[in-house]
């Protein structure tokens, strides 16, 4: 750890010059034969790994819409090249955008076009060999999956599934990474990300009760497994005992209390992160999603709602009703999404975000705050990636961008914006998100903090910011572990419900 | 000699053409989008949609917010490309259309433009450091065509005119499957040579650009997942499968 140092900041913020080869490598920790396999993946690299890679990719090609319009509709124009938080830390030229693509593309074109075929020299194609396999392997795991070049590439070309499906593949033939795994793992064998077993969750939440109880004197309830609750939370399993997550686990307990919502978590599904979605793949996104289908359906709750985290958010949002069946408008005769469907109450959003819930209670003005309690800090609000750019909240597009901020404003006298162009749709990736918070990659977060952590210089400069907001577990726990090496305070982000629960009054009003 | 080639040349190169593009329209029309993938803020409605791709396709909108240079030269190339194209109907039209007619003179200031923005797309390829770096042979040799099929134009129209009577009378034969002479000029064989190769490259090369973007699910799909369930029919198979 001593040797890791951040990367100067730019003087002005150009596009960075080209250093081939300097994130060259042999990627993150390869996952053991024991955790492939726990996930039904072949222990380690196969054999026939050459003619396996390129039958999956036939089979995505197929399956993918995504997959198969990105390989072919790229024309090079170089609009994203600039774009990635990756390219412009490392400098390094394969984690520009499109040239990460192109590492896939070029065996695309190669084996499934023509012209790739005939004439591979002339259009950049080429056989797919070991050392491509392992430049996949390494510059993959070097993309966070935040769909930041999907916003400027005319054609939306979304590197993240090419990610996905890179990774997809490489799981296919054994060769998938040990982090993102082991964590799948978990999930399937104890419920959540961190291991957590049961009674450990609950030993946790009843300390949290006590916590609560000393410092504000109300009872304040952190329910688990209670049959017949309205609301089912699912939420990161960071918030149970990660800093900052926990204090905005308790904002949501506090939101809860003051409105008298009857609440519950469940200790078979206390994860609301998904991992299957970072390594693109449908079985084990939908395995993992469908422990909240089953939760929901065996805990008989009329409402689901997802706390601070951002990929969960993305696939709650986007997938779930898709993959589990929660949501609403399912076809009359699809049986599987009516059961639950059925039972859930559709004068609510389902599933509903903690902030749109939380933001439906300031209007109905069910909750107060003293501002005042937040005074010492002066908010900035970093957005997060697949919050930002693969989901919405509230019924207006953009609501993702404006519910939270409002919340805040609620909450708190001091807030700033940071720069236009790393906000909202254009936000930057915190550097950890997609699979690559670990330790294994350190190097790669620091460096791909840089463009979040200058505009933070920035409003810490120019406004004397000294709290960054944010809503995504991943971010909470990448810049508590970069912001040290920025030179900035470990402490200085943190969750929305943790200003809301410093603001909130619980007593009798 | 050579208006018989041709004839064979342009029947084939249109037929690959048509047939190329349909085969590739068919596959992206029939691949699933099993996952609801729009890039948000995305607009809730077919409408919406609508708008957001036509703002795309005739604005160019995305790349308008991520580079200006690039934005300002592609937007001159296609949209003179555009004008160019609509004003050589008028070979394959007799009487020509009105409003044909009507874009003559802007056509000829097209060709221009277009000239102009592709060497403007070039310069960028061949001198910005990144852009360089992501280019293969054939991004080059694709301008190279096109700046060749431009140039050609241009000259016939402006250096050495070629009999452009000759030229209609020619396509509208080749429409009724009625060869006629062409006129043997080397300008006119290497800009119609030059036609030709860029019929056969299109569906077989990154020109499938203009008809992917219409099919980018991140473009195209309405931000509803809450609202209606969207599901795949492979994706559908599991939860027969499984429950
Ligand atoms: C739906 C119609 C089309 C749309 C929306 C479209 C859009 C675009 C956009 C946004 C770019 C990137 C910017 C640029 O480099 O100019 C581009 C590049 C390009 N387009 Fe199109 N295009 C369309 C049709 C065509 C057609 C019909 C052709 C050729 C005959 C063409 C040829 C090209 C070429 C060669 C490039 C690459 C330029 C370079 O190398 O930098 N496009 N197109
Ligand atoms: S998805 Fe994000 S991390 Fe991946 S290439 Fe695009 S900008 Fe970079
Ligand atoms: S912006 Fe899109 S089309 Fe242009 S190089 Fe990047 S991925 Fe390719």
């Amino acid at each position: 750890m001593a040797d890791i140092v951040a990367p100067a900041y730019r003087t002005i913020p150009i596009v960075p010059a080209l250093k081939p080869g300097s994130m060259e490598g042999k990627g993150p920790f390869v996952a053991s034969e024991k955790i492939n396999e726990a996930l039904g993946f072949p222990g380690q690299l196969v054999e026939d790994w050459h003619d396996k890679v390129i039958a999956k990719m036939g089979d995505l090609l197929s399956k993918y819409r995504s997959f198969r319009v990105f390989m072919d509709a790229c024309v090079h124009c170089g609009a994203c090249s600039d774009k990635c938080h990756y390219f412009i830390g490392t400098q390094d030229p394969k984690n520009m955008p499109v040239a990460r693509q192109d590492l896939m593309r070029s065996v695309y074109r190669r084996y499934f076009t023509l012209p790739g075929k005939l004439f591979p020299k002339l259009v950049g194609a080429r056989d797919l060999t070991r050392e491509v396999l392992d430049e996949w392997y390494n510059y993959y795991n070097q993309c966070s999956e935040c769909r930041r070049c999907s916003v400027f590439c005319p054609y939306g070309i979304d590197t993240a599934e090419i990610t996905m499906a890179a990774r997809e593949i490489l799981d296919s033939v054994g060769y998938g990474q040990k982090y993102s795994n082991e964590i799948i793992g978990k999930v399937h064998k104890i419920g959540n990300n961190l291991g957590l077993p049961g009674p450990a969750l609950e030993d946790t939440l009843a300390g949290l009760e006590e916590d609560v109880k000393d410092a504000t004197g109300i009872d304040v309830k952190f329910p688990i497994d209670v049959k017949g609750a309205e609301v089912l939370l699912i939420t990161p399993s960071a918030d149970f005992f990660a800093e900052p997550h926990i204090d905005s686990l308790i904002g949501y307990a506090k939101v809860f209390h003051a409105t008298g919502t009857s609440w519950t978590l469940s200790s078979m599904s206390s994860e609301a992160g998904n991992f299957g979605m970072f390594i693109g793949n449908y079985d084990q996104l939908r395995t993992i999603a469908m422990r909240i289908r089953q939760a929901a359906l065996e805990l008989g709750v009329k409402r689901i709602v997802v706390g601070e985290c951002g990929h969960a958010w993305r696939v709650a949002y986007s997938f779930w009703n898709t993959l589990t069946g929660v949501g609403d408008g399912a076809d009359a005769d699809d049986r599987f999404a009516q059961m639950l469907q059925k039972q859930l109450d559709h004068r609510y959003k389902q599933p509903m975000h903690i902030c749109e819930f939380t933001w439906d209670m300031i209007q109905d003005e069910r909750l107060t705050f003293d501002k005042s309690k937040n005074d010492k800090h002066i908010i900035t609000f970093h957005d997060s990636c697949n919050v930002a750019r693969g989901s919405r909240m509230g019924d207006m597009p953009g609501g993702q961008f404006e519910i939270p901020r409002n919340i805040i404003k609620a909450v708190a006298n001091n807030f700033v914006e940071m720069a236009p162009n790393t906000t909202r749709e254009q936000t930057f990736c915190c550097g950890g998100g997609g699979g690559l918070l670990t330790d294994d990659l350190i190097d790669l977060r620091v460096k791909g903090a840089l463009p979040r952590m200058e505009v933070l210089k920035q409003s810490v400069d120019e406004h004397g910011v000294n709290f960054m907001a944010t809503i995504c577990a991943i971010c909470k726990a990448q810049f508590t572990k970069v912001l040290p090496i920025y030179g900035f305070e470990r402490k200085m982000v943190g969750g929305v419900h943790q200003l809301v629960s410093n603001a909130i009054q619980l007593g009798p009003k | 000699m050579a208006s018989t080639v041709f004839a064979i040349l342009f029947y084939l190169a249109t037929l690959l053409f048509v047939v190329g593009l349909l085969y590739r329209i068919n596959t992206y029309a029939r691949t699933p989008a099993p996952l609801k993938i729009p890039t948000t803020p995305a607009p809730t409605t077919t409408g919406g949609v609508v708008l957001r791709m036509t703002r795309e396709v005739v604005f160019f909108e995305s790349l308008f917010k991520s580079n200006l240079w690039i934005w300002v030269f592609g937007m001159l190339f296609h949209a003179s490309l555009a004008l160019v194209t609509l004003r050589h109907l008028r070979y394959f039209t007799e009487p020509v259309w009105g409003w044909v007619e009507f874009l003559q003179p802007f056509g000829i200031y097209a060709g221009i433009t277009m000239l102009l923005g592709l060497l403007g797309l070039w310069g960028r390829r061949l001198f910005v450091e990144r852009i360089r770096y992501i280019s293969t042979p054939s991004d080059h040799l694709m301008l190279v065509l096109l700046i060749g099929i431009a140039g050609s134009g241009l000259m016939m129209k402006f250096v050495a005119h070629t009999d452009v009577i000759a030229v209609k009378t020619y396509f509208l034969g080749l429409m009724h499957l009625d060869i006629q002479a062409l006129p043997a000029d080397l300008l006119l064989i290497v800009h119609l040579s030059l036609v030709v190769a860029l019929l056969v490259v299109f569906p077989f090369s990154k020109l499938l650009h203009a008809p992917g973007v219409f099919f980018s699910p991140t473009r195209n799909q309405k931000d509803d997942p809450r609202e209606k369930r969207h599901l795949s029919a492979w994706a559908a198979k599991l939860e027969s499968e499984k429950n």
